[in-house]
């Protein structure tokens, strides 16, 4: 029918194939061709060579990207991308209703029967990411502020609440507001040296401020214990009730209070909740500013600063109230995470972290909420899944990234949430 | 209301205003003509704090604005419909219009926006469209409603008849008129399109690489010989004006 359904020009694609498995080598030589072991007994370690595999990884990438051009070049993308589309136009339409079922799937899971602990304590951690990527949004999403550097609020979250419970015996639920305040002006420390900066150079300073922060974490030794880092943090309480299996003195357990047969299931399903509660706090709270003047000016700095320079929105305030408020989020959810494993080291907030949230943000689609909850399944969730297959999880990992760049570049839902619908009700005219 | 005196613009080394010297009376339509690069849209930001005056002083209704930063200048009254009109283009008409209006007391948005849509009536049949997939006419609509939507006194416009066909450049230039005399706000207009400019226009201004060169009424430059040689007629502007 079309001209493109001719037969497909085979010297260019041997060609295009040829310089791809090119490209393979010099990657597979030093990556898989030498490996690294422990030749034991003293001896330190070895190089051994895999060469086999290197010829094996050409001939892959050469195999595949033949088969790519020559089979899908001509049929399939075209259709896998409109049905994608289509998919996303399907997703627009419906948010509601999708976010309805989402959150109410979301409220019975524990109660599934399929629902082990596992399966709940790798929700809480999908949800964990969800929360940040919610909160990393707000800078990178709707501010338009490139931060690579977001781990370092949630580091400073995690430590607030694990210094004070060290110190000030505080309880999760007193650590809360003040991990999230000092998260706040941490948001605003970086905030001012960056004012004048965008793009590329704003995200190298915050890349920079993350390590910074992760390097004070782990030389400061008297105040933070180094890498060492600090342990016995409280768990939090429901209401005061403990999850414990015989509470202190003059104490009443969660288990006890509700005439429940001890479960060590109990607090895992609390923690789930908790920071379901938390990441949905996140994201009310940001649909709900994207509507606020401020929140406007968010977005209106994003795509043109001068022409919010000249409608009077100041944008000092403007970029600082972002970053603030983006890690306060990143402070919650730190002293979330500090609370649920009871422990925090530098080595929890390494780059990865920030890379891996900024992820989430990026190919759920740049400000879009729903696509930072399918990201953060697709690249936490299903890695965290298949850990039984070790390394090649990452495969995984790598090829769904590859996979939403070529066919979703621009994000899984590339598509922004007008604030409003219809601003002057247009009633449709009754036909008399 | 608008005094301006003696005003120098650099860009890194390049005088882009070499002492300039304006004056807007409030009600008035005052236009602004010359070449490309004579320096129009500097003096224009220059008002507006963005790129700084090097030298020389501005003054709104009575007060300093020279060392003011950009958004408070705004806030005294002063809106700019910016070259090239800068509006949003992931965001709808309606959120365009809604950040108008972030400076202007909200009780008087319902209003304002009612008001936008009857000089804009375009507007408001494509106000849930994303304003990047307008029409160039109605961007520029958009721009200038968006200005409006913060209630100015005093409304820069930077060539708005730009790219415009010319029943959209006259329907535009109607609605300057009727913000003009309707909701009196004053109005500096800065054009390449002298015949309509200064048609419009109370009075009007030559510049000449960062020089005010004339000054006159509306009419008196439309029918002065060197105007004409230079800006109507399809003359070089290399004639010297004023000298
Ligand atoms: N950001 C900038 N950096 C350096 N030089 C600039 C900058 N903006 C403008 N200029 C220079 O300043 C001079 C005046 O520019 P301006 O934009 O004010 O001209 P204009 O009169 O508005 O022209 P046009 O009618 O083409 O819009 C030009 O020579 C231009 O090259
Ligand atoms: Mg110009």
């Amino acid at each position: 029918m079309s001209a493109r359904a001719g037969s497909p020009d085979f010297p260019g694609i041997l060609r295009d194939s040829g310089l791809v498995a090119l490209v393979a080598l010099f990657l597979a030589f030093p990556l898989v061709g030498f490996h690294t072991i422990d030749q034991g007994g003293g001896a330190g370690m070895g190089i051994e060579t895999r060469f086999p595999w290197v010829v094996v990884a050409v001939a892959a990438a050469f195999v595949g990207r033949f088969l790519q051009l020559a089979l899908l070049r001509t049929h399939a993308p075209v259709a896998v991308e409109r049905s994608l589309s289509r998919l996303g136009e399907v997703f627009q339409r419906n948010t509601v209703w999708i976010a309805a079922a989402a959150i109410t799937f979301a409220i019975v899971l524990p109660m599934l029967p399929f629902a082990d602990r596992r399966l709940v304590d790798l929700a809480t951690l999908v949800l964990t990411y969800v929360m940040l990527g919610w909160g990393l949004n707000i800078v990178v999403g709707l501010a338009g502020l490139l931060d690579l550097g977001y781990v370092a609020f949630y580091a400073v979250g995690a430590y607030s609440f694990a210094l004070f419970a060290l110190h000030f015996d505080f309880t999760f639920w007193m650590a809360l507001p003040i991990a999230g305040l000092f998260a706040a002006a941490f948001g605003v420390l970086l905030g001012f040296p960056v004012l004048r900066l965008r793009g590329d150079y704003l995200a190298i300073v915050t890349l920079g401020f993350g390590e910074i922060i992760r390097i004070i974490l782990l030389n400061w030794y008297p105040v933070t214990r180094g890498p060492n880092g600090i342990s016995d943090i409280p768990r939090p309480s429901f209401f005061g009730l403990e999850f414990t299996r015989r509470p202190a003195e003059g104490e009443v357990a969660f288990h006890e209070f509700f005439g429940l047969e001890y479960s060590g299931l109990h607090r895992i399903v609390f923690l789930y909740y908790l920071i379901l509660a938390l990441a949905l706090i996140t994201n009310l709270f940001t649909l709900r500013i994207r509507r606020l003047p401020i929140g406007r000016a968010w977005e209106a700095l994003r795509e043109d600063e001068i022409a919010c320079r000249t409608l009077g929105i100041n944008p000092t305030n403007t970029k600082l109230s972002a970053f603030a408020i983006g890690a306060m989020f990143g402070g919650f959810a730190g002293s979330f995470f500090a609370a649920r494993q009871g422990f925090v080291s530098p080595e929890s907030f390494t780059f990865v972290e920030s890379a891996l949230i900024l992820a989430v943000v990026v190919l759920g689609g740049m400000g879009s909420q729903v696509g930072v909850v399918i990201a953060a399944i697709i690249l936490v969730g299903l890695p965290e899944w298949f850990r039984d297959l070790q390394e090649y999880r990452m495969l995984v990992f790598g090829g769904a990234m590859v996979a939403i760049m070529v066919w979703r570049p621009r994000g899984l839902i590339a598509h922004r949430d007008p604030t409003v619908r219809l601003g002057v009700p247009q009633r449709p005219e009754p036909s008399a | 209301m608008l005094t301006v005196r003696g005003v120098h613009t650099f860009y890194g080394n390049i005088e882009a205003l070499r002492g300039v010297d304006l004056d807007v009376a409030a009600g008035e339509i005052v236009s602004l003509i010359g070449a490309n690069g004579a320096g129009k849209s500097t003096l224009l930001m220059t008002i507006c704090g963005n790129p700084r005056a090097a030298r020389g002083t501005i003054s709104f209704e009575g007060e300093d604005i020279t060392h003011e930063e950009t958004y408070r200048i705004v806030r005294r009254g002063i809106a700019q419909a910016p070259e090239g009109r800068r509006i949003f283009p992931h965001m709808t008409v309606i959120e365009n219009l809604q950040l108008g209006a972030l400076v202007a007391p909200e009780e008087h948005f319902e209003d304002d926006l009612r008001r936008v849509f009857e000089l804009f009536p375009r507007l408001r049949e494509r106000q849930t469209q994303r304003g990047g997939t307008l029409s160039g006419g109605e961007q520029q609509m958009l721009a200038i409603g968006r200005a409006l939507m913060s209630r100015p006194r005093l409304l820069l416009l930077d060539e708005p008849s730009l790219g415009l066909a010319p029943l959209v450049v006259r329907q535009i230039y109607d609605v300057v008129r009727e913000i003009n005399e309707q909701q009196h706000v004053t109005i500096f207009l800065v054009e390449q399109n002298a015949f309509n400019a200064l048609r419009l226009a109370h009075r009007g201004y030559v510049m000449v690489t960062g020089r005010i060169t004339m000054t006159g009424t509306g009419r008196e430059l439309l029918t002065n010989r060197e105007v004409r040689a230079a800006y109507l007629e399809g003359g070089q502007p290399t004639v010297r004006v004023g000298g």
